[in-house]
């Protein structure tokens, strides 16, 4: 195992976060902050509590989700994305290190970023409303499994783009949908019956239930099955980055 | 001499179904400083590639100081230190910064020691601090080189090294090199720049659209290719070989003034004598001679043109 490897490449990723503090953390601070202003003050004051949690506290882990998705797929994607861009690649793919070690170093500094960032919007939040977190290793537990599973993620993108077009495509059109209709600003309870199927089929749901269910001991479905759910899209993601090092996909010619 | 690295039946084609290598065979030996000589898409650049884990074979095998660059890529890597041609940096890193990621990301422990030791032999000592953003070309290019020395590897690949820098550094260079290989790296380079393959090698490969077309000792390859000429300014013009000189291998320039004898250097028997007398006989007088030996550069063109 090439340790000092993977620590370069970490240490690196983390150099880039600091030199790029302002938008890396400065920026979603300040627009989760908004959300609080329109959606928890503003909005939240009219609305009934969800499942006996007041609105604004109820709306507090789907916002974290939210930033850590995003952030998650944009750290990781640019990550890797921008060596392929400038070809610095050439000396990640003629070094003595491993697929595991290579995502490792990505992956890891990508996930560390968002788990930050998670960690510094949960703060931000409890500035604007009260809340508890009544199972904080669960809580834990989802973070870092979000994190790292959108990480991956990102990185898959990072390595598919083969444009900025690309490369902001999937966050875009899929992503940010996903997260929105994934019940950050509601119970999936509240939607028409119909719709309560349909969004069983989004895999954001399950996060957003699940972690919410470890601040407040409620959830839209069972805990056990967004873990579950976390887990197997995990493993879709380890697998599909598995294939692209074993073909060079995007990689090498 | 032993092998360094060794490529058996290497075979390179593009998705676009562009056969970039045909079958090669190729045995570096340790120690030396191997030219690769070769026009533009050659394949100079996928056949290093290919040795540094950048490209993927379509068939055959590279043996890196024993390890197959492919299945044991972990143990040929670390031995292999690379300057690709393209100049990338990242823009926003300092040169300390960059120099010591890349001896991590080989697997070394930080040597601040020998970092600062190659900044220093590189004249990058001063503009450690400094972005690479801020860096001039031939500052880049250094930076580099540092790059692919940070790990102390045995076998260094130089793509193009010369492309596009200055005199100065361009000296530098060679003379990093010679001390490299005064410690024992093998050093492969292609060029464009005869005259560097002419100065610096040892060896001598010549590849052209993915044929390597030949591998010679470089001294061994000018004696043997190279012809030598005789050149004699002559005191009155004259209008036609004479008579007298026909068996010989002789052209008179346009004007009449200059007769030029080719000769094969390494034959015992040169014939200049013979012909010098030759002419004394004739009655032509001759106010300058000289030799001239068929640079690397002619014998390249000569090869390439004939395979066209």
């Amino acid at each position: 195992m090439n340790i000092h490897g993977i620590r370069a490449i970490y240490r690196f990723e983390m150099a880039r976060t600091r030199r790029t503090l302002l938008q890396s953390i400065v920026s979603p601070v300040i627009s989760t902050s908004l959300y609080f202003v329109v959606f928890g003050a503003a909005i939240g004051s009219h609305m009934n509590g969800i499942d006996g949690v007041s609105y604004g506290a109820f709306i507090v882990p789907g916002l974290v989700m939210l930033s850590l998705l995003t952030q998650s797929i944009s750290n990781a994607s640019f990550g890797i994305y921008f060596p392929k861009f400038v070809g610095t690649i050439y000396e990640i793919l003629s070094a003595p290190v491993s697929p595991f070690e290579i995502v490792a170093g990505y992956v890891g500094a990508a996930a560390s970023k968002s788990i930050i960032l998670g960690s510094i919007i949960l703060v931000t939040a409890r500035l604007f409303v009260t809340f508890g977190i009544a199972h904080p290793l669960w809580m834990l537990t989802f973070l870092v499994l979000t994190a790292l599973t959108f990480s991956l993620f990102g990185f898959i993108i990072g390595i598919w783009a083969d444009n900025f077009e690309k490369l902001q495509l999937v966050p875009l059109l899929i992503v940010t949908p996903l997260t929105f209709l994934g019940g950050s600003f509601y119970s999936i309870h509240m939607l028409p019956p119909f719709w309560q199927k349909v969004t069983l089929f989004n895999p954001v749901v399950y996060l957003i239930s699940g972690f919410r269910w470890s601040f407040y001991g409620v959830s839209d479905v069972g805990v056990g099955i967004s873990l579950g759910m976390t887990l197997v899209f995990l493993g879709v993601c380890l697998a599909l980055v598995w294939w692209i090092f074993r073909s060079g996909y995007r990689l090498k010619a | 001499m032993q092998s360094i690295i060794s490529v058996q039946k290497l075979t390179k084609t593009y998705a676009s179904g562009f056969q970039a290598l045909k079958p090669i065979d190729l045995e570096i030996r340790q120690g030396e400083i191997f030219a690769l000589l070769g026009p533009n898409g050659a394949g100079k650049t996928t056949l290093i590639s290919i040795i540094c884990g950048i490209v993927n074979p379509t068939a055959g095998h590279v043996l890196a100081d024993g390890h197959d660059v492919v299945r044991d890529y972990r143990a040929a890597r670390s031995k292999i230190g690379l300057v690709p041609q393209e100049l990338t940096t990242d823009s926003f890193e300092t040169v300390w910064n960059t120099v010591s990621f890349s001896r991590g990301l080989f697997g070394k422990s930080a040597n601040p020691a020998h970092i600062e030791k190659i900044l220093k032999d590189l004249s990058l000592w001063s503009k450690k601090d400094n972005r690479l953003i801020t860096l001039s070309g031939g500052m880049k290019r250094r930076v580099m080189i540092a790059k692919a020395l940070s790990h102390e590897p045995q076998i260094l690949f130089l793509d193009e090294p010369t492309a596009g820098v200055d005199v100065e550094l361009r000296r530098d260079m060679w003379a990093m090199v010679r001390a490299l290989r005064a410690n024992g790296v093998t050093i492969i380079l292609t060029t464009h720049y005869i005259d560097e393959a002419e100065e610096m090698a040892d060896r001598i490969g010549v590849i052209n659209k993915g044929e390597l077309i030949l591998v010679e000792d470089k001294a061994e390859l000018m004696n043997k290719l190279g012809r030598k000429q005789l050149t004699l300014q002559l005191q009155n013009a004259l209008s036609a070989i004479p008579a007298g000189l026909d068996g010989y291998a002789l052209e008179l320039s346009g004007d009449g003034q200059q007769l030029v004898y080719s000769f094969d250097a390494q034959s015992e028997h040169t014939g200049i004598d013979v012909l010098l007398r030759r002419l004394a006989e004739t009655g032509i007088d001759f106010k300058d001679l000289k030799t001239s030996q068929s640079s690397l550069e002619d014998i390249f063109v000569d090869l390439v043109k004939e395979r066209a």
